[in-house]
């Protein structure tokens, strides 16, 4: 019993981690960044992840691209309670990691004072290679986590 | 001293507290009350024809030595003339308010707005003098010198 819950486990890690179907909630300059790992240049369907929905409700993965102010941070919190689970998100770029230079009264210091983040990209913004290596580790993650079922 | 500068020194007088033409920069610092009738007189008179307010804006002199805390900023250019001018507008701290220009310009109002969010510079007989960058749960004025730099007020997650 315990070979084959370990076992179905693994398929499902397997599955999980190359059928991502993330939601990018893309707010600024990164969003660029963005677009060239999407696009066929660095072509982010390599890694089973091609396919964006604009609907949190249909979406694994959380792309945080950008700058949140305090006045979007409640739409983002929000974006995030909508999305089944399970659900992981990724902080891309400094910005969204810590607030960035962006160290004033309008900046969210790092979203993970609203929503837990799995994975951080820093960068500002990150290079596409850099993207795609945090994408490996949340891959990574996302196989080697127990899966809920 | 440049055309502009001497109309409206010739129309407004007393009114007109100080002028200075710095590299072909017209500015003239004039009292509150005319400020509706300056403008009004730089759009309207055939030899001026200053149809585009291009920028409205506001100084907090704080720690500049001056009598007055705030500063209006007004930036107006003739498309037909080609020439520019600037008009200030001292304020006080105690009343920080000033006639609105949007009669004349109706972009006048997000430029308003935008003061009135970030300075706190009340714009009187404006049609909606609301919040435009900041939420409207915002205290304060985050442009003000006075404005603590490290002051934050998140609507969601932990206040510091």
């Amino acid at each position: 019993m315990g070979f084959f819950t370990t076992k179905v486990n693994d398929v499902v890690g397997w599955a999980r981690k190359y059928s991502i179907f993330q939601y990018p909630f893309v707010t600024a300059c990164c969003g660029m960044e963005y677009m060239s790992v999407a696009c066929s240049h660095y072509d982010i369907d390599r890694f089973g992840a091609g396919f964006p929905r604009f609907s949190p409700r249909q979406s694994d993965v959380l792309f945080v691209v950008g700058t949140i102010s305090h006045k979007l941070a409640p739409v983002l919190k929000r974006i995030f309670e909508q999305m089944a689970e399970p659900k992981w998100v990724v902080a891309f770029g400094v910005c969204t990691c810590t607030g960035g230079f962006y160290d004033n009264y309008a900046t969210v210091q790092g979203i993970d004072t609203i929503i837990p983040v799995d994975i951080y990209i820093p960068g500002c913004p990150p290079r596409p290679e850099n993207v795609l290596d945090g994408l490996m580790k949340l891959q990574e993650k996302i196989a080697n986590s127990k899966q809920a079922l | 001293m440049p055309i502009v500068l001497e109309k409206i020194k010739e129309k407004f007088g007393a009114a007109v507290l100080d002028t200075h033409s710095f590299r072909g920069d017209d500015t003239a610092l004039i009292s509150r009350d005319k400020i509706v009738e300056a403008a009004k007189f730089l759009k309207e008179d055939p030899e001026l024809d200053f149809n585009v307010l291009i920028d409205l804006t506001a100084v907090d002199c704080l720690n500049l030595d001056r009598p007055h805390r705030f500063e209006v900023v007004y930036h107006f250019y003739s498309i037909a003339k080609k020439h520019r001018a600037r008009l200030k507008v001292p304020l006080t701290e105690e009343d920080p308010s000033v006639d609105t220009l949007t009669g004349l310009w109706p972009g006048a109002n997000w430029f308003e707005r935008e003061v009135w969010d970030m300075f706190g510079v009340k714009f009187n007989g404006h049609p909606n003098l609301q919040r435009i960058l900041m939420y409207d749960e915002f205290q304060g004025h985050a442009l003000r010198k006075d404005y603590p730099v490290r002051k934050r007020q998140p609507l969601v997650g932990p206040q510091n």
